[in-house]
């Protein structure tokens, strides 16, 4: 892999990333080990309601009585994991529709390119809440919509890259060895497409990560009790003189979205300066 | 007149692997008109050593050594110092004139923008000199081709408004690195009759850098072949090029086809240049050279002064014929 | 000698804004078993074109190419017939043409596998065709980027034999490569043609290389071909104007004398067809 990525900016010497991965770990840690660290059941009613943050509840109480602090701590489980499902989903479905688009070109191009043209015009949380309302509240219908609108961020990188690959000899040689159209975009355009796709999507898990947060933020996601960072900042909205109750998870998401985008910018810079450019066009 | 006299040369260069000196105790002059060639090939230094020259080294290179252009000594030049003679005192032109031309300009603007930063004339003036200089390069309707942009013109076309540019502010020295490699045949031979005129009327200094031993033979007064960083051997080019006494000077000759025995096969030196970082100790051209002795992979090469005009850097030294020992008939 | 790839009547049109321009205008040629035919000219001459039109990777081109005896099809989405995978081509930019993201050996394989043999032999056969170009076997374990411009070509070069192809058309393949590569990959490719019997037409812009290792040339200008005849008989008794201006433009390591064509060059971007006569003057650079 080390060829793949290369090697001569290795995100190990660029501090901010170092500063993401810190964070990310921290994360991970707390997902795998939510029991072993918050001091309290998650779902638990048993305290008392809205208790300022103090020794007891590091982090105060919320309406129905539930220490925030355990809840931040278990809601990693339902984020990352989540989020890297989306943009794996979404990554998976875009590079695959823009494969299409790019290899074959023509009236199949033109359309697929319009319709990712119609994606871009909307913003994003829009499209995402409405998909999601037809579907029903559930977070289940939320990944699917928001799958279905991130998907084309990477079929046009995809595409992009293709066009430019397609140009190259090798690609008309492999044609002239007896490879098929399916054979050289599999075997001759997927390896370059790795590295590119893969580094889009990490910077693409802290909007993954967003979207997910905003739709539970807006009662389509995550559904109670489940404790989700969005859902719980939407619970700290509505009792908005309560501070402690959306600032801790609004903290939350911030750190987690910061240190993916941290780690992806770098991933992008210590790739080849060439599919950076790609990336940034 | 001696315009330019490097002595000493090293160019040191990071590279991924720390540092690696890409140009090794160079030392030349060129006189005021004269026509010298640099002959080598991919990462022989030739390249780095105009670089240098131009004050142009990639990030981190840095030159050690002297270089002397017109009584100003250039090693230790701050960048400001190299803007002010850049373009004005010395120019240079590049295998690919698109890389000097803006595609989006008309001519007329880059030649009198150039014109007008180092000179400071007038809007007139400028254009009245810019119409010269087209007419200078034999450019065809110079007042049409003022207003064209460098898409319009042919390859060797734009290789004449590359000189144009060059010849604004009347350098004294022009270096011109592979000026003819992507042009044809037919078009080269315009390009270097060109070269030729203006150093004759002009009285310019001209360093050819190019791989191709007919376009030196052609043009230039003297020639250096470079092989790893360090000259290997250098003197009159026609007295290099019909009696070579550098091994690899020879094995470039006899490897191209007009020359060598009859039959299909053509002669090739054996195995590859090194690469940078990682040139072979003693004689870098060692491990290719069927004349090597135990000596030359260790031992720097002797410098044999020949007629005062010519030296090689070869310990061996094969074809030396004042002896009378080898019949060398080329 | 019965030719293996014949052309006859070639010809590529492309459009270029509201006018059309033939690259290639109307085009005969062939090339037999063990033949080297070397097809020259200068750069918008059409023989690029020409050299892709013949191995079918030109929608557009018209006109009839047979590959031993068969019309050759024009490559499409689907596996090529195997009949012509035995047509091969190497090209100029030996950077362009291998995979950076690929291992040698998995892409000199390629050929083979997609002719049914098992990935285990496919690899074997590429390491010892790098064997026989001059590279060690362990290098298809390693990717393109380690390998030198000259090295490059060698391994384009093995990935073209790797199909025992009958004829090849190599579009200037030295002309990217260091003087020292370039006359290694000459002597291999003439090796080889002998060797396997193949037919090679060497697209090239060097005369000289040409005149040393073709059996036959034809001179290519603006989209026809010009002249064409045994080497020998071309260099020495050059018929056209335009062969003969062309010959005697190139500077030589020996020799001064120079031949500038003032008017020689109709613009082939025009879209004009008809070679205006030569006016060719000597131009003697050095006393």
């Amino acid at each position: 892999m080390a060829s793949r990525f290369g090697n001569s900016n290795s995100i190990w010497r660029q501090p901010l990333a170092v500063v993401g991965i810190v964070i990310i770990s921290f994360w991970v840690f707390a997902a795998i080990f939510a029991p072993l660290i918050s001091p309290y059941d998650p779902l638990a009613q048993d305290s008392d309601k809205f208790l300022t943050p103090g020794a007891l509840h590091w982090m105060g109480t919320d309406e129905l009585n539930r220490d925030i602090f355990s809840r931040v701590i278990y809601g990693a489980r339902i984020s990352l994991p989540y989020s890297i499902l989306l943009v794996v989903l979404s990554a998976l479905l875009g590079s695959i529709i823009g494969g299409i688009s790019g290899y074959f070109g023509g009236r199949i191009d033109a359309i697929i390119m319009r319709l990712t043209d119609m994606f871009f015009a909307f913003p994003a949380i829009v499209l995402a809440m409405a998909v999601a309302a037809a579907l029903g509240p559930e977070i289940r219908n939320a990944v699917i919509a928001i799958t279905i609108v991130s998907w084309p961020v990477y079929a046009r990188l995809v595409r992009g890259l293709i066009l430019n690959a397609k140009q190259n000899d090798y690609v008309t040689a492999s044609s002239l060895l007896g490879s098929s159209s399916l054979r050289t975009l599999v075997v001759d355009l997927r390896p370059n497409l790795a590295g590119p796709v893969f580094v889009l999507a990490s910077l693409e898990v802290g909007n993954a990560l967003l979207l997910l947060s905003g739709l539970s933020f807006l009662g389509l996601g995550a559904q109670p009790p489940a404790a989700e960072w969005g859902s719980m900042v939407s619970m700290g909205a509505v009792n908005f003189d309560r501070w402690w109750v959306g600032l801790f998870p609004g903290l939350a998401i911030l750190s987690a979205v910061l240190a993916f985008n941290f780690i992806g910018d770098a991933l992008r810079d210590a790739l080849d300066p060439r599919t950076a450019k790609a990336l940034r066009d | 007149m001696t315009l330019l006299s490097v002595r000493n040369l090293t160019v040191t260069l990071m590279t991924g692997s720390g540092p690696a000196d890409a140009v090794r105790n160079l030392s030349f002059d060129i006189e005021r008109g004269q026509i010298l060639g640099i002959a080598g090939e991919s990462g022989s230094g030739k390249t780095m050593t105009a670089l240098s020259v131009m004050g142009l080294l990639p990030y981190k290179g840095k030159a050690s050594g002297s270089i002397n252009f017109d009584g100003q000594e250039l090693v230790g030049f701050k960048p400001r110092d190299f803007r002010r003679i850049r373009g004005k005192d010395v120019a240079m032109i590049f295998q690919d004139p698109m890389t000097s031309l803006h595609p989006m300009l008309t001519i007329e603007t880059q030649l009198t923008e150039h014109l007008r930063h180092h000179r400071k004339v007038s809007k007139s003036e400028a254009r009245a000199r810019a119409l010269e200089l087209l007419d200078t390069v034999k450019i065809p309707d110079p007042k049409t081709a003022l207003k064209a942009h460098p898409s319009q013109f042919s390859g060797g076309m734009r290789q004449r408004i590359a000189i144009a540019m060059a010849l604004a502010c009347q350098p004294k020295l022009l270096i011109a690195d592979e000026p003819t490699t992507a042009l044809d045949v037919t078009v080269q031979a315009g390009i270097l009759k060109l070269l030729d005129e203006l150093r004759k009327s002009q009285n310019l200094s001209v360093i050819v850098i190019t791989h191709d031993l007919g376009v030196l033979s052609a043009l230039t007064d003297r020639i250096m072949i470079m092989y790893a960083g360090a000259e290997v051997e250098s003197g009159l080019t026609s007295q290099v090029l019909t009696r070579p006494r550098h091994p690899y000077t020879r094995g470039l000759i006899d490897a191209l086809p007009d020359s060598g025995a009859d039959g299909k096969r053509l002669i090739a030196i054996d195995g590859m240049p090194p690469e940078l970082g990682k040139f072979p100790s003693g004689c870098a051209f060692h491990p290719r050279c069927s004349f090597a002795q135990s000596e030359c992979k260790t031992g720097v090469p002797n410098k044999v002064d020949i007629d005062g005009s010519r030296r090689i850097f070869c310990s061996v030294d094969p074809f030396d014929t004042s002896d009378s020992s080898a019949g060398v008939s080329r | 000698m019965k030719p293996i790839v014949e052309v006859k009547n070639l010809a590529v049109e492309y459009t270029r804004g509201d006018q059309k321009v033939r690259a290639v205008a109307g085009v005969d040629l062939s090339v037999g078993a063990g033949e080297i035919l070397g097809l020259v000219g200068e750069s918008g001459c059409g023989k690029s074109t020409l050299g892709k039109a013949i191995v079918g990777i030109l929608q557009g081109a018209e006109g009839e190419v047979t590959f031993d005896g068969q019309p050759v099809t024009k490559i499409g989405r689907g596996q090529r017939d195997a009949h012509f995978r035995n047509l091969q081509m190497i090209f100029q930019d030996p950077y362009g043409s291998l995979n950076p993201r690929r291992k040698i050996g998995d892409q000199i394989a390629d050929g083979p596998r997609i002719g049914g043999v098992s990935k285990g032999e496919a690899i074997e056969k590429a390491a010892s065709l790098l064997e026989r170009v001059g590279l060690p076997r362990n290098a298809v374990e390693r990717y393109p980027h380690q390998f030198s411009g000259g090295q490059r070509q060698r391994i384009a070069i093995a990935r073209a034999l790797a199909i025992s192809p009958k004829v090849i058309i190599a579009d200037e393949p030295i002309s990217a490569l260091d003087t020292s590569s370039q006359a290694a990959v000459a002597n291999l490719l003439v090796n080889l043609v002998e060797e396997f019997q193949m037919g090679l037409i060497f697209i090239s812009h060097d005369l000289s290389i040409v005149r040393r290792i073709s059996d036959r040339v034809a001179v290519m200008y603006l989209g026809k071909i010009v002249e064409t005849g045994k080497t020998e008989e071309i260099w020495n008794f050059p018929a056209h104007p335009y062969t003969k201006a062309l010959m005697s433009a190139i500077p030589h390591a020996d020799g001064k004398a120079l031949v500038l064509m003032s008017r020689c060059r109709s613009h082939s971007m025009m879209g004009e067809k008809s070679l205006v006569s030569c006016k060719m003057q000597v131009v003697r650079l050095k006393p």
